[in-house]
């Protein structure tokens, strides 16, 4: 037996014996997962020790160093583990900004002590981290932005304003993309983290159309932040910036494949009926139904392929705006199906029976996918430049 | 499985796409479509393209072929859908190779195997019977007549059936039971009617009548050719999946070039965000249907249960694909796109035959539905 099939019969083995049942429950909303932090309350006594045990195994991000809090896994062996909890139906014990986006920058661009400060409280789900890109004049054309860093001698001085700043108000920690130049455009910006607990941070929510707040208008207001938080070169925060952005367009890609909801056409089935030949009984949604689930499978093994590409040196680091723009077009048509194939139940916003509107709620909160991490127009611009070559601005 | 060819299989892509461009180029079948070939192929050329290797694919090594899988055989059918060359290949070293040697008898492997191999035979298939394929509702009978046979019926769609040595006829033979027999096209009550295609690669209509069968002309077990035939059809569908993504691959290089070169307004047309967007979700549409036939045929090669269900989706995923590719290359390319002697519109042409063979993307949208339960 490979050493591979050694360490996928051990893991199944693990979390057979180890995931408490509740966390093989489906995540039925954003809310509903693990998000860590200094302020955040557990749902359940499960939900605390899956946490603690994955972290314990550096599982939480187990292709992270073992030094910075990590499984230390080769990338075949975080991809065994990966599927393995999704055959059994385990919830990720953790799900963070950390993971997903401060950390691989970190990882490529942070120095030995930024990464060995923040990195090992990411893994363990001690400091929950918040985005501040946008602001009120900066968002596809994000290189515009304006919230100014002057700079001192050990510290900088920020002021301005921040915007979308999701979970803002439940964040530990920010990294923050701010102007220390003037002189130009995109070599006058630099990456920094700090406290949001810094003198002079405030959070003000946003209600979006799901009925939800998870983002903010996030002000800074005369903020000290110490010197050695500028992550890479002062000025040269672009390059990193960008590549952060191609992590968070994965994520956000990938956003509809990692959800263990019941596939789509069972759902529609039970809640529309069937005809005495077992055929979901609306023949439109059903066509439909099966070519989402057509298209879903094809997006499924080209996340794979495109895993293997880059694994054998023959990626495009562009790929990642072609897989961002198509799963946040995926997973948009996924929900406009579910609550065409709900019907009028589908509709409730309150109340036990809906789950107080969670399926309408989660509906809304996917048209978010095609603009959030740069919307589908901008994922395309990038597609037409870096992969077919096409001319213009 | 990696999804991702291995260096073999690389290697094998290199040496059959340069062979067919430098041989048989799109110009190729424009001539034969020009001269009204009475072949509708060039024998001598489909020799040695089988000289290579590439018609013994799927030949068992046991009788002289190389023994190898679905995935080799979409890698020849892909460089054949980039440069639309009208051979026997599907018919003969796809479809009767692979049914040959998973039902043929001794004596009919011995015979037929070795000619596949070396391209000194063509087997047509003869499955549709209407003018979309429903492979259910055949229809066409075969009743016991002494120790053998005798079949009466019509076949159409039947692809390279006017230039073929020998037939295989799926037939009812009970309520329930299928039964694929080789037919000598030469036997008394065979008629065969070459039908001029769309796409210049042609087939017949081919009507039985009393058609005397004997009982060794029976491939696999009388009956029961039920399993067979859906494996060898979904193992033909993998294989036109790849030939679509092949096409559509090389109408999106035609049309990308075009693009950087065509200058309307005192710039390229490239330059026209209308553009870029349908052309990057054109790309996006091609790597998912590449990832997805390849995860297919190798889902033939090595995960059979897996098999029908990807099978479906690759195939109605090429179509769509295709379709989508044909389309945006004709309008793209403006008036040009719809000369007869620019190419785009062969590909047009070639696109919507292979959609419809073996059942266009409705009918394989209908079968994931039914697979997955809804
Ligand atoms: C749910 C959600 C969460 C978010 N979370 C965060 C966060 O945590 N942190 C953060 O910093 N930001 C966050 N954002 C902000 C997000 O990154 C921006 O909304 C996004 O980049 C678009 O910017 P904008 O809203 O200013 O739209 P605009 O840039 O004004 O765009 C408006 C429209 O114009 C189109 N457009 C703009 N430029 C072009 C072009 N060149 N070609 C073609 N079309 C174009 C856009 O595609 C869009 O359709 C979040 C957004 C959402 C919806």
């Amino acid at each position: 037996m490979s050493e591979l099939e050694t360490f996928r019969r051990e893991t199944r083995a693990w979390l057979e014996a180890n995931c408490p049942a509740q966390m093989r429950q489906p995540v039925a909303s954003e809310s509903d997962a693990c998000w860590g932090g200094r302020h955040f309350k557990f749902q359940s006594e499960a939900q605390r020790r899956w946490l603690q045990i994955m972290g314990e195994r550096g599982w939480t991000v187990p292709a992270w160093p073992k030094a910075y809090g990590g499984g230390g896994l080769s990338k075949e062996e975080a991809a065994v583990l990966n599927a393995e909890m999704r055959a059994l139906g385990c919830r990720p014990p953790l799900v963070s900004f950390g993971i997903w986006m401060l950390g691989p920058a970190l990882l490529a661009h942070g120095t030995e002590e930024q990464k060995l400060e923040h990195l090992p409280k990411i893994a363990r789900g001690e400091i929950r981290w918040c985005q501040g890109y946008s602001e009120p004049n900066a968002g596809s054309d994000l290189a515009s932005l304006a919230t100014k860093a002057e700079v001192h001698d050990d510290h900088l001085i920020i002021n301005g304003q921040k915007i979308w700043t999701s979970y803002a108000d439940e964040a530990d920690w920010i990294f923050c993309l701010v102007r220390t130049s003037t002189a130009k455009k995109h070599t006058g910006i630099s990456f920094i983290l700090f406290d949001m607990e810094s003198p002079g941070v405030s959070t003000r929510p946003i209600v979006l159309i799901s009925g939800k707040s998870p983002f903010c208008e996030t002000f800074f207001d005369d903020v000290r932040v110490p010197r050695r938080n500028v992550v890479g070169e002062l000025n040269a925060g672009w390059t990193i910036a960008k590549y952060l952005l191609t992590h968070e367009r994965e994520m956000i890609g990938g956003i509809g494949e990692r959800s263990n909801v019941k596939p789509l056409g069972e759902f529609a089935a039970d809640a529309v009926g069937r005809d005495a030949s077992g055929r979901l009984s609306e023949a439109s949604l059903r066509a439909q139904i099966a070519r989402f689930e057509i298209d879903e499978a094809a997006f499924r093994l080209l996340l794979q392929a495109s895993g293997d590409r880059a694994r054998r040196g023959e990626g495009n680091p562009a790929m990642s705006s072609a897989l961002k723009f198509y799963g946040a077009e995926l997973n948009k048509r996924r929900w406009e199906l579910m609550i065409s194939a709900a019907g009028a139940d589908g509709l409730e916003w309150e109340g036990e029976r809906s789950n107080e509107g969670t399926l309408a709620r989660t509906w809304l909160r996917s048209k978010g996918n095609s603009i959030e991490g740069g919307t589908s127009e901008i994922q395309l611009n990038v597609v037409a430049k870096r992969i077919l070559g096409l001319p213009g601005v | 499985m990696a999804l991702v060819l291995n260096e073999e299989q690389g290697m094998l892509r290199d040496s059959v796409k340069a062979f067919l461009s430098e041989r048989a180029p799109v110009a190729h079948l424009r001539k034969l479509r020009d001269s009204r070939d009475a072949l509708g192929f060039d024998r001598q050329l489909w020799r040695q393209f089988a000289d290579q290797g590439y018609s013994a694919i799927l030949v068992p090594e046991a009788q002289g072929g190389l023994g190898l899988g679905a995935v080799e055989a979409g890698i020849i059918a892909e460089a054949l859908g980039r440069t639309l060359t009208p051979w026997p290949f599907l018919s003969t070293a796809v479809l009767a190779a692979r049914t040959l040697a998973r039902a043929g008898s001794p004596a009919q492997q011995t015979e037929l195997l070795p000619k596949i191999a070396a391209a000194d035979v063509v087997i047509a298939y003869a499955v549709d019977e209407a003018s979309k394929h429903r492979p259910a509702a055949i229809a066409a009978k075969a009743a016991r007549d002494g120790s053998g046979w005798r079949l009466d019926g019509a076949k159409t769609f039947v692809l390279d059936g006017h230039v073929a040595d020998r037939f295989i006829v799926a037939a009812r033979t009970s309520d329930l039971g299928l039964t694929l027999l080789l037919v000598d096209p030469r036997a008394a009550g065979v008629q065969i009617e070459r039908t001029l295609m769309v796409d210049a690669h042609n087939a017949a209509r081919l009507r039985f009548d009393g058609v005397r069968i004997g009982a060794d002309a029976v491939l696999g077990k009388a009956d029961a050719a039920g399993a067979v035939l859906d494996e060898v059809l979904d193992l033909g569908r993998a294989v036109i999946a790849a030939q679509l993504l092949g096409l559509a691959d090389a109408v999106f290089e035609l049309t990308l070039a075009y693009l950087k070169e065509r200058r309307q307004f005192d710039r390229a047309i490239g330059e026209f965000q209308a553009l870029q967007h349908r052309a990057a979700e054109l790309y996006i549409d091609i790597e998912l249907t590449r990832a997805l036939v390849l995860g297919a045929l190798q889902a033939v090669d090595e995960n059979p249960a897996k098999a029908a269900l990807l099978v479906a989706q690759a195939k109605a995923h090429a179509c769509t694909t295709a379709d989508r590719a044909v389309q945006e290359g004709v309008q793209m390319h403006g008036g040009i796109g719809m000369t007869d002697e620019f190419d785009i519109g062969l590909y047009m042409k070639r696109a919507r035959t292979l959609q419809e063979l073996l059942g266009d993307a409705g009918f394989h949208a209908d079968r994931v539905a039914a697979m997955n339960g809804y």
